[in-house]
């Protein structure tokens, strides 16, 4: 057992020279505004260029073949660096990860390159108003046409669509068959014809996410991923993604935690030993979080369940930690700023990639081996 | 870089798995707790015979150490298995004795930690202020005003977790000078094994919890089943599992300077993932957790004992913050 991380040592070095040349001076706007969508994807393709946009993908698709200790690495000194939020992540680590699992040779060839470029950005279209949380009750259909297949129906909290170019998601194409059987995985425009969208306010009124409506709109056998019928399994294959580390890497909690510690230097009453406890807490399970992402990639079975572990973990230590902030701020924690809108952010971690309910369940059944429940 | 143990170290383990099942640890607790010390200390022979004590002393002692990786391994398992006895005191006592300057005469006391011949308790206050198990240790250190001293046991103290036998002390005759800097390394090194030992039971009390509600039957249904229950239960495992990569990661910056913040977090977060762990087999379990007889009570109440042993989670967390704050 070692934590030697001397073989990503050049690689950190060649990160952080990098952004401190290149990252903005002042933040971008919040990529939950249009204005702010536009400059994050143009801060994508600047990433592009240094070919740090996707370290971790082969080299064809515009990645460098990282190691997974060197895609940790990356993320440390990305968030370290105040570097902008990735307006990118739901394709970059939800639909690649998919991809790389189930799509063919000419899937990845045509769509990774754009997403790794942010020429073309995704959002994520799983919910629909009946199906959150029980995600198999979905009722959005894919029907058979000539070429391909028409989607009807409604998907609901898609996570950047408001300004997004492609979405992606589950759809049911077998009418007769029930919850996990019959569904299809299928990519989408959103300007296609016959798509209307509706973006909605999160809870402090940026459009966050959206809500989709689907009227016959068609889409090409070459975008189905995965066999028709599979959709459940392909989506299962997303979900390990969304719960385990790729889509909140340790390197965001560890920067949230040293600017907390800051702040802590800055406003915190040395008297006030209570809060300084929770910038401690705060501080000690960041650290947790970076040496168990060093277990998770240093492990050669199957993690599997256990991601839903990580869910819950990751989301309830951003809200704790961006509450400890706003507690620190005192009167200016209300006020716009970089912390109210990660607090913003972080409360709906425990709510999206599955509730953490769900990922208790899961955790009661299928780590610690308790009976099925009825719920 | 690989941050996981590798197949010596889990075998390690193992084997001290199988030894403890083997010894039927629980009976031992009690005996020990009633004053009967004979099998709590053939188990200690046997543990320093299967190399546990050795991990602790310096080669040039006569021991294989300091091994703090394997020292974490060992402990876990300690905890696991609710071992009574003074072994994180001799453990913090090796290393202090290891870090005295030049020939002291104290030295000699090591190889005899190394092969389980001697037991050692220490005091350290204000962090540990009773000498654990006091009376049945060959040595007993504490240390004043900097300087190591023998300690001179005094009246025993009833402890919530009954195989916890302490002793007040008194300072006796001098044995080193300047330990500042020894004390320091096996405090540290104290708090790491205390640590090891709550993740340990912590993950003891989830199995038995989690046996428990698999098997009792309310309502018409295993316990398991209801949301209230498995979710208790989640949370628990939720705990221990970010508590166990600080232990090992505090293990490997031994001899660094971020050793004693590393230990402190690694202490704040065994301490309160272990006592959940305690709170929740407790509520699950019923009134049958809550009673003496049953077995896993004992690791109920020691999980409470550890939890402010060897520095409470409140003083760790002044420590980090300590550190940070420059």
């Amino acid at each position: 057992m070692d934590l030697d991380l001397s073989a990503a040592e050049p690689f950190r070095a060649e990160v952080r020279h990098w952004l401190r040349a290149h990252v903005p001076a002042t933040p971008l706007p919040s990529l939950e505004t249009g204005e702010g969508f536009a400059a994050h994807r143009a801060w994508e393709r600047e990433l592009h260029a240094a070919r740090l946009s996707v370290v971790s993908w082969p080299e064809e698709y515009g990645g460098r073949n990282a190691t997974p200790l060197e895609w940790l690495v990356f993320e440390e000194e990305y968030y370290a660096a105040g570097a902008p939020g990735r307006v990118g992540q739901n394709g970059v680590n939800l639909l690649a990860p998919t991809l790389f699992r189930y799509g063919t040779p000419e899937q990845l060839a045509r769509v990774l390159p754009p997403m790794a470029s942010g020429e073309v950005i995704w959002a994520q279209a799983w919910s629909e108003p009946g199906a959150g949380s029980d995600l198999a009750s979905l009722r959005a259909t894919a029907t058979r046409a000539d070429g391909g297949w028409l989607l009807n129906g409604q998907k609901t909290w898609s996570s950047r669509a408001a300004f997004a170019d492609r979405g992606f998601g589950p759809f049911r194409s077998d009418p007769e068959a029930e919850r996990h059987r019959g569904l299809t995985y299928l990519m989408f425009p959103l300007d296609a014809g016959g798509i209307t969208r509706r973006p909605i306010g999160r809870i402090d009124g940026k459009p966050a996410f959206a809500e989709l409506f689907f009227d016959d709109v068609f889409v090409p056998d070459r975008d189905v991923i995965g066999d028709p019928g599979e959709g459940w399994r392909v989506a299962m294959s997303t979900t390990g993604n969304e719960r385990g580390l790729t889509l909140r890497s340790p390197g965001r909690f560890l920067a949230a935690a040293d600017r907390l510690v800051e702040l802590w230097r800055e406003r915190g009453d040395p008297a006030d030993t209570a809060l300084r406890d929770r910038v401690a807490d705060a501080w000690i399970r960041a650290r947790a979080y970076r040496l168990k992402g060093f277990e998770t990639i240093s492990r050669t079975d199957d993690v599997g369940a256990e991601s839903s572990v990580n869910k819950v973990f990751w989301s309830e230590l951003d809200v704790a930690l961006h509450e400890t902030a706003l507690d620190l701020l005192g009167p200016d924690g209300e006020l716009e700023g970089e912390w109210l809108e990660g607090y913003v952010f972080s409360l709906a971690g425990p709510i999206y990639a599955g509730t953490n309910e769900i990922q208790r369940d899961v955790i009661a059944e299928r780590v610690l081996g308790l009976p099925r429940a009825g719920r | 870089m690989r941050f996981v143990l590798d197949a010596e170290q889990r075998l390690f383990g193992e084997t001290l798995d199988k030894l403890l099942t083997e010894a039927a640890v629980a009976g031992v607790a009690r005996d020990w707790a009633a004053g009967r010390h004979g099998p709590g200390l053939a188990l200690w022979r046997s543990l320093a015979a299967a190399g546990v004590l050795a991990l602790a002393v310096p080669e040039s002692a006569g021991g294989a150490g300091p091994l703090p990786v394997e020292l974490v391994t060992a402990f876990h398992e300690l905890g696991r298995h609710g071992v009574p006895g003074p072994y994180a005191e001799t453990v913090a006592a090796s290393v202090l004795l290891g870090r005295l300057p030049g020939d002291s005469s104290s030295a000699a006391w090591l190889p005899a930690i190394a092969d389980g011949t001697a037991v050692v308790s220490l005091a350290l206050p204000p962090a540990v202020p009773y000498a654990l198990d006091a009376d049945v240790a060959g040595l007993v250190l504490t240390v004043d005003g900097g300087e190591l001293r023998a300690a001179v046991p005094g009246e025993a103290r009833t402890s919530l977790d009954p195989a916890r036998r302490l002793f007040a002390i008194t300072p006796g005759e001098v044995i080193a000078e300047d330990a500042t800097a020894a004390t320091a390394e096996g405090y540290d090194m104290g708090a790491l094994m205390c640590a090891a030992q709550l993740v340990g039971l912590g993950r003891r009390l989830l199995e038995v919890s989690v046996d428990h509600a698999r098997t009792r039957r309310q309502f018409g249904r295993p316990i398991g089943e209801f949301q209230a229950v498995r979710h208790h239960l989640a949370n628990a495992l939720v705990g221990l599992e970010y508590a166990r990569p600080l232990v090992y990661g505090a293990a490997l910056s031994y001899g660094t300077p971020d050793f004693a913040t590393d230990v402190s977090a690694a202490k704040v977060s065994a301490a309160e993932a272990a006592y959940t762990a305690a709170r929740i087999a407790l509520q699950v379990h019923g009134a049958i957790g809550y009673t003496d007889e049953y077995d896993p009570s004992l690791l109920i109440r020691k999980a409470r004992a550890l939890h402010s042993a060897w520095g409470s989670p409140a003083a760790h967390r002044a420590r980090v913050m300590s550190a940070l704050a420059h």
